[in-house]
């Protein structure tokens, strides 16, 4: 074992390594690992959904969790971004328990994080312009000339810049992605959380979410966590892959190395989702 | 995003139960019997008031704490307040002018019976500063764009608009409530203000120029019974009325959930419930403001 790591049991006995932050506690934004997920539980009424949810999220890196439906993808997202808050355990962004925070100090701490949500969530009774620009507006003392440069400028990086004045209905999926990330990165945004981006899009608009997001990536450098339960996806755009099942870990680490290890539901699901046999075996082979 | 909201969210999100790892679904818990079911939905139902009015006293205490707090958008004060009033200035005058036009018809007939039918004008001009202002007013609002604000926000939330708002640092509440429901306290009493004097314009009109009753008469007879209290005690009735069809509005559409069919039912809902405040609250007010409590 790794100096200053831990392994916990996940699902069916799976070991899960965690590395831990004391290294790195006077520098934490040098630290490689940007989240750490640590023991986080969650229940609705008698339904304990997040079972004691423990793994690490890798800074500037494409973090991705899948899972089959009902496995509580998108309730720990909600715990992520603290749409809710969970019942107990700890979500540390550098080193900081967002669980902890409230009020002002919460608001302070999500202004560095993004969310693309499913179907985007763009506010329908404003312009693609004005929907970039609603973090800037309510967040900075920004002038009209400093909003309009860099919402045309995030526009413009992401090649939707001839759309900044028609409205998201007019858009097709992928613009409208474009655009919800685009309202994402307009704060500096360190993190970014996509809620199964490619959900309904077809494969080539897949295809270019999927750039899209590497190219968020590499351009602004921020540590981006998906949610998504299409592999073929995966394999084209994770750095990292968290395996959940039903409210625990099964795995966790590069989408090689999981590969290589491929048993029990993560084998079935991989195999379900129509990802060929023959490319498994050769990541097996390690080709 | 209020706990509320959030435990709203949370039922939706619920997986199902999950598998062993034999691939089997747990064993569910014994189904419970018809009788405890009953029982359940009958106190689910005698109860279903009281939640839903603690839910609107925790909604108005968050409006309250949220409205005083910076920053203040005058902007969307403003949008909101043209929305609610100067959109609703058209459905408000015209049921205003027919109201008290038939209201005139009527009163001034059964007055006729016994030779009172110059008293149409103080009658009718009481009515409608104390009551039938405020009330249809209100009304007319809750139809027109309380169900508007209960469908707009519903949909922010089933398409996670408002979750939005809410990652993005931006309280939900002070962003979209806040500004709908003072629009409904300061424009509600000016629609009123509007509907009377419509209405008196609309009852003038056929009781002197239908019916030949003195117009003399018909003003100094308003006056005589009419006074400023009379019109204080509906624009409180209205302010009330005002915030009371915004806040229900807002409620319904904040927490709508389950997709388009569940925004049509929460616009059913809120303007059932809308009905049914606006009478009951017209019935506690007056009581309050007549010493009768």
């Amino acid at each position: 074992m790794a100096k200053g790591t831990t392994v916990v049991t996940g699902h069916a006995g799976a070991k899960i390594t965690l590395t831990s932050p004391d290294e790195y506690k006077d520098e934490p934004e040098k630290d490689p690992v940007h989240i750490r997920v640590r023991d986080l539980h969650k229940s609705y009424g008698k339904h304990h959904v997040l079972k004691g949810m423990s793994f690490d999220i890798f800074r500037g890196k494409t973090n991705v969790l899948i899972g089959p439906s009902g496995s509580g993808k998108s309730v720990l997202m909600r715990q992520l971004i603290r749409l809710e808050s969970p019942d107990s355990g700890e979500v540390l962004v550098n080193g900081v328990d967002y669980t902890k925070l409230r009020g002002r100090a919460l608001d302070k701490k999500r202004k560095g994080m993004g969310m693309v949500f499913q179907m985007s969530a763009l506010f329908d009774s404003m312009t693609v312009f004005d929907n970039v620009a609603f973090p800037l507006r309510e967040h900075t003392k920004l002038s009209r000339k400093e909003i309009r440069d860099r919402v045309m400028d995030r526009l413009q990086s992401l090649g939707i810049g001839a759309a900044w004045n028609r409205s998201p209905a007019e858009l097709s999926g992928g613009m409208q992605r474009r655009v919800a990330v685009a309202r994402s990165l307009v704060l500096e945004t360190e993190i970014l959380i996509y809620d199964e981006p490619t959900t309904g899009l077809d494969p080539i608009t897949t295809q270019t979410v999927d750039d899209l997001i590497r190219e968020a990536e590499s351009k602004y450098g921020v540590t981006s966590i998906v949610i998504s339960h299409d592999m073929a996806s995966v394999f084209r755009i994770a750095d990292y892959v968290t395996f959940l099942y039903f409210g625990e870990i099964a795995a966790t680490g590069p989408p090689k190395e999981l590969l290589k290890e491929l048993s029990g539901p993560m084998m079935e699901f991989v195999r379900a989702s129509g990802v060929s046999v023959e490319i498994i075996e050769a990541a097996r082979r390690g080709k | 995003m209020t706990d509320a909201a959030a435990a709203v969210d949370g039922e939706e999100d619920a997986p199902t139960a999950p598998p062993t790892d034999s691939g089997n679904v747990e064993e569910e818990e014994a189904a419970p019997s018809f009788l405890t079911v009953v029982t359940d939905k009958f106190f689910a139902f005698l109860l279903a008031p009281f939640v839903e009015i603690g839910m609107l006293a925790r909604m108005l205490f968050e409006v309250i704490y949220w409205g005083f707090r910076p920053p203040y958008r005058a902007r969307l004060m403003i949008q909101s307040m043209e929305f609610v009033g100067v959109g609703s200035i058209f459905i408000v005058s015209l049921t205003g002018l027919f109201l008290g036009a038939v209201l005139g018809l009527q009163l001034a007939d059964g007055f006729r019976q016994f030779n009172a039918e110059n008293q149409t004008g103080a009658v009718v001009g009481m009515a409608m500063t104390r009551e039938i202002g405020p009330v249809f007013t209100a009304l007319m609002v809750s139809s027109r764009a309380g169900s508007a604000i209960t469908t707009e926000l519903g949909s922010m939330r089933v398409s996670s608009q408002i979750d939005a708002l809410t990652t993005m640092a931006v309280n939900p509440v002070q962003y979209l409530i806040v500004p709908r429901v003072f629009a409904g306290l300061i424009m509600v009493p000016l629609l009123t203000t509007l509907f009377v004097i419509i209405g008196m314009f609309g009852a003038y009109t056929v009781c002197v120029h239908l019916l030949g009753i003195d117009p003399g008469v018909f003003m100094d007879r308003f006056r005589w019974l009419v006074d400023w209290k009379d019109v204080l005690q509906g624009l409180i009735k209205a302010a009330v009325f005002g915030v009371t069809v915004t806040l229900v509005a807002c409620r319904q559409g904040f927490h709508a959930k389950g997709g388009a069919a569940g925004v049509g039912a929460a616009t059913n809902r809120s303007v059932v419930q809308n009905a049914i405040a606006i009478l009951a609250l017209d019935y506690l007010l007056t009581s309050i403001i007549l010493g009768q409590v």
